[in-house]
Formats: C-alpha cells, structure tokens, sequence
C-alpha cells in the first residue's frame, strides 16, 4: 500500500502581499482557496476533503464555515507548525487513496506580523524550558552551536545559505527582501543567539497559500499540468528522554521512508525546497535527507551550493523563508516553489531545466526541543 | 546538595508546577535535584514526569542529582526577548544544555562567568536561584 501516484496536486496559490494589516486570518484563507481552486479550474463547491493550518479556534470547522463549504467529508487541522502543510499533503493523498475524498484544499494563512499569535496553556514541559529564557531563535543556536562543536561547521557556510536566498528573492517582486547579500553582510548582520546572526534568521511576514489535491481521475479531467504525488513521510523528533541529539533533523527517518515510498534517491531530485526558519534548518536537513553525509552539509551549501544557476542542488528559487516570506509558519510555500519548477512556472532566471523529481521538507517546531518533520516528493507524470 | 541563592539580577519566572512533578520543585526550594527513576526499568527521566518514556510504567521513585555537569550546547542570548516577559531586558544571558553526570541533558543557564568565556564541554556544578515562591530554578556555574 502506497500513496504513489494516487493523487496529484492540480492546483495552487500564494498570497501576493507580506504585510496584511487590514485582513482577517480567515479573509486571507478565502483568498489564498480561491486563488488555488481557480488555478485548478475547480470551484468551493468541488471540495470534499480540508485541510486546516493557522491560528482559528475551532481550525478547520471555522474554516468550512467562513468559505461555506457544505460536502466536506474529510477534516484535518494536524498542528506540528510550520511543517504541517507538508504533513497534511501526504494525509490528503492517502485520504484520496482510500476512497475518503477526491478534491482536498489544503490551506496556510497566518499574520504573526499584525497580529501577535494567542498561544495557549503552555505544555507540562514548559515550566523545564520557558523559565530559562527560550526564545525560537536560541533553540536553533542550540543546534547551530553543537553542529559547529561536532563537525567543524562555520559561520561562513551557513551565511551561504542566506546568499543562495538572496539571490533568488531578487527575482521574486512580491519577496519581502530583495535585495541580494553576501556572506559579509550575514557575518556582519547583529549577533543575537550565539552562532547565529539577524540575517541567519528567516523573514516574518503576514500570508498564506494554498494547493488543491485530487484523486488521478479528477486530475486527467483537468487537462492541465499536474505534480504527481510520489511519496510522503513524517516523524516527530524531540529530547527523547534527557537524549537529546542536536545535530539532526526528523528528516533523518521521514527522508529514507519518503525516498523509498516514491521509488527515487536524493541523486534524482531535480529541485528542493528545504524549510528554512535558520540557516542550520537546512544545512541539517539536508544532510539527514542523504544530500551529503552526515556533517558536510556546511560544505555542500558553501560557495554557492544552493543556487539554481551552477549550485549543487537548487534549493528555495522562491527566495525561501530566509528571504520571501515566512507567515510564522512556512511550510505552503516550499510546497508552493516546488509545484511552480514542477510546472515550469518558476522564475526564467531560477526555473530547472527538465525539472523531473522535487524534493519539499517541512520543519517545524524547534531544532532544539522538538520538532515535526515532513518530506514529501513530486514527480512529473501524466494522469 | 546545592545552595539555594538570590538571583542576583538574573530573571527568575515563578514556574507552573504541575500537580505530578510537585516533589520535584518542592526539591528545587531545599537544593536538591530530583530526577524521577523509573521502579522498573530503572531508567532516568527527563524532562520530569511520573511516567517512563522508556518502558511505559507510572511508578517513579526521586533521585537526587550530584549538581555535577558539563555543558553539551549553549548560546548566548544577545537580542534578550525571551518567550516569557521577565525576559524583555536585553542583558545577554547564556541558555545551555547540561548533560548531568547521571546522563540527562537538561535546559538551564549558565550564570556566574563571562558569557563570552563558555565553552562546549565545560565542567559545570549547580546553584539554584529562589524565586521567593516556594521554587528555585536549577542553573549552573562554572566548577
């Protein structure tokens, strides 16, 4: 039992603006829904199967109710953060192999740059860790540290990777920075957890997108191009009982099971899009995926590793979290970056030449406590 | 045992003690650092509950620690903007893991030094800082 080839993303939008101060969470998923709907050549009323992330009560029910969805029949609102519309795909495209639904939106919108997001209770684990001082960016310092300390990674690799973002976003009119930097500049940028710095740190932005999943009959009756869905996994990953390892990812189980799932290796992939909240998200990343042996991922995205244009591996043309856009949680738009090389909508600049295989992982939660990981793998086959 | 001292400056947040890992921060206020032990297994648990992540079993028996360490990670928080508000002042301030001499690796600061002067792998022993609430936070200093 697979989910290869049983679905196939038909569909898909990102919100145009990185500043939204005059619209709802809610208003933003109308837009990012409809948008994707309307690349399908679907309507709301096709939609039998949502897919929820962001900041609602209540998720997804809330969400059916504001676009007046009245056939949905399968509900999702998996919350591992930033990584959840990587998780969520791969759910639809089961829930699709199974019979369950044949049309499923998949949603992100989130506007943690207007509107300071509500947590909740914090977890029983908190009152171990929030009193130290923890704050997202110290976590992943954390694991920026112990990398360097076990593997002799440096600075100046992960400022590279901020580069290969750079570069990219310049291509990018609605990145909310555009402006191309080098390593200097990211060496330069202020300190703020020790070994990372301000331009170490992705972008945060208020924004969403979103894809539309279908069964493979739905996606041949469309007539358009469509990313086939080749394979999905996922893992959490966390302190594992005082054991904690802060050298690697979740992607070091979801990578090994995704690759297997869709019948492909890393030497395959064309094109990935590897979640970026910090440079080390994905010098770790994608070392635990098989791009690199374990520790020579500061080498691999040294030098220009990660740029389209002579890179090793093209990663993020989009621009990434590091440098287009971030709502809090960023997982739709490395979905969204690697369906648009799939389809051959990425920028002329950036977009990979006979783009057969993509690569997306989903990061979130926390390099340096817990995290949720998703990979998920694209292929270019017809219906 | 460890001393229980004033924070001097350092933010010390009252934690949340949740009902199960009371004896653990009941502990914190007289110096000592309990770890919870599994009957069965015999493994440590972290972070603290009365529950065995290794083998499934409720029943827990408190250990207390030697305060000995050495740090596995640290940073120093430069930009001062913690998750919780007793964090808004910029004072950089060093959040580590200490892997204890009796194995677990436990979120703490790093107090008493230069922040500029830690270093992976530094010896480390504990001291708590009492937040006036009955609880103390365990930290650790140079040994």
């Amino acid at each position: 039992m697979s989910i290869r080839g049983k679905a196939y993303i038909v569909g898909s939008y990102e919100h145009p603006d990185r500043v939204i101060p005059d619209k709802s969470v809610s208003q933003i998923h109308a837009e990012v829904c409809r948008g994707a709907l309307i690349d399908a050549g679907l309507s709301f009323s096709d939609v039998d199967g949502l897919f929820y992330t962001g900041q609602l009560n209540m998720g997804g029910t809330a969400l059916s109710d504001y676009l007046g969805l009245t056939n949905v029949q399968y509900l999702d609102t998996t919350m591992t953060g930033g990584s959840s519309p990587v998780f969520q795909i791969g759910h639809a495209a089961a829930a699709i192999a199974m019979g369950k639904c044949k049309i499923a939106l998949v949603s992100l919108a989130a506007r943690p740059k207007s509107e300071r997001p509500v947590r909740g209770a914090p977890n029983p684990e908190a009152s171990f860790e929030q009193v130290f001082g923890t704050n997202t960016i110290s976590m992943y310092a954390l694991a920026a540290q112990r990398h360097m300390y076990e593997f002799g990674t440096t600075s100046e690799q992960l400022a590279w990777v901020k580069v290969a973002a750079s570069q990219h976003a310049q291509y990018n009119p609605h990145a909310l920075l555009q402006k191309v930097v080098t390593v200097e500049d990211v060496l330069n940028s202020r300190l703020l957890a020790d070994p990372l710095h301000l331009l170490d740190t992705c972008v945060v932005t208020d924004s969403g997108g979103a894809v539309v999943v279908a069964s493979p009959e739905i996606a041949r009756d469309l007539k358009r191009t469509n990313c086939k869905i080749l394979g999905q996994s996922e893992a959490p990953k966390h302190q594992n009982n005082g054991k904690i390892d802060l050298t690697y990812t979740g992607a070091r189980w979801s990578g090994p099971r995704a690759f297997a799932e869709a019948g492909v290796t890393p030497r395959d992939v064309d094109y990935a899009s590897i979640y970026d909240s910090f440079t080390i998200t994905v010098v770790e990343t994608l070392e635990d995926l098989g791009f690199c042996e374990k520790g020579r991922g500061g080498p691999f995205v040294a030098d220009g590793g990660l740029l389209a244009k002579g890179g090793r591996l093209p990663v993020n043309t989009d621009g990434g979290g590091l440098c287009n856009n971030h709502p809090g949680m960023g997982g739709m738009m490395k979905v969204l970056e690697a369906v648009r090389q799939m389809e051959g909508r990425a920028h002329p600049e950036l977009q990979v030449q006979d783009c057969q295989i993509a690569l997306v992982h989903g990061t979130g939660g926390s390099l340096g406590t817990r995290m949720g990981s998703s990979t998920l793998i694209l292929g270019q086959e017809d219906a | 045992m460890a001393d229980v001292v004033s924070p001097n400056g350092h933010p010390t947040p009252v934690p949340t003690v949740q009902p199960e890992v009371k004896p653990f921060w009941d502990g914190t206020a007289e110096g000592k650092l309990l770890l919870p032990k599994c009957t069965g297994c015999e493994s440590l648990i972290w972070f603290p509950r009365p529950f065995c992540p290794a083998c499934g079993s409720l029943d827990v028996e408190w250990i207390e620690a030697s305060g000995q360490g050495t740090i596995y990670s640290y940073t120093v928080n430069r930009r001062g903007a913690g998750d919780l508000p007793e964090y808004k002042d910029p004072v950089p301030y060093v959040l580590a893991y200490v892997e204890l001499a009796e194995g677990p690796r436990i979120m703490t600061n790093i107090v008493d030094c230069d922040v500029e002067s830690v270093r992976i792998g530094q010896a480390v022993s504990l001291v708590f800082h009492d937040t006036g609430q009955g609880t103390a936070l365990p930290r650790f200093r140079p040994a």
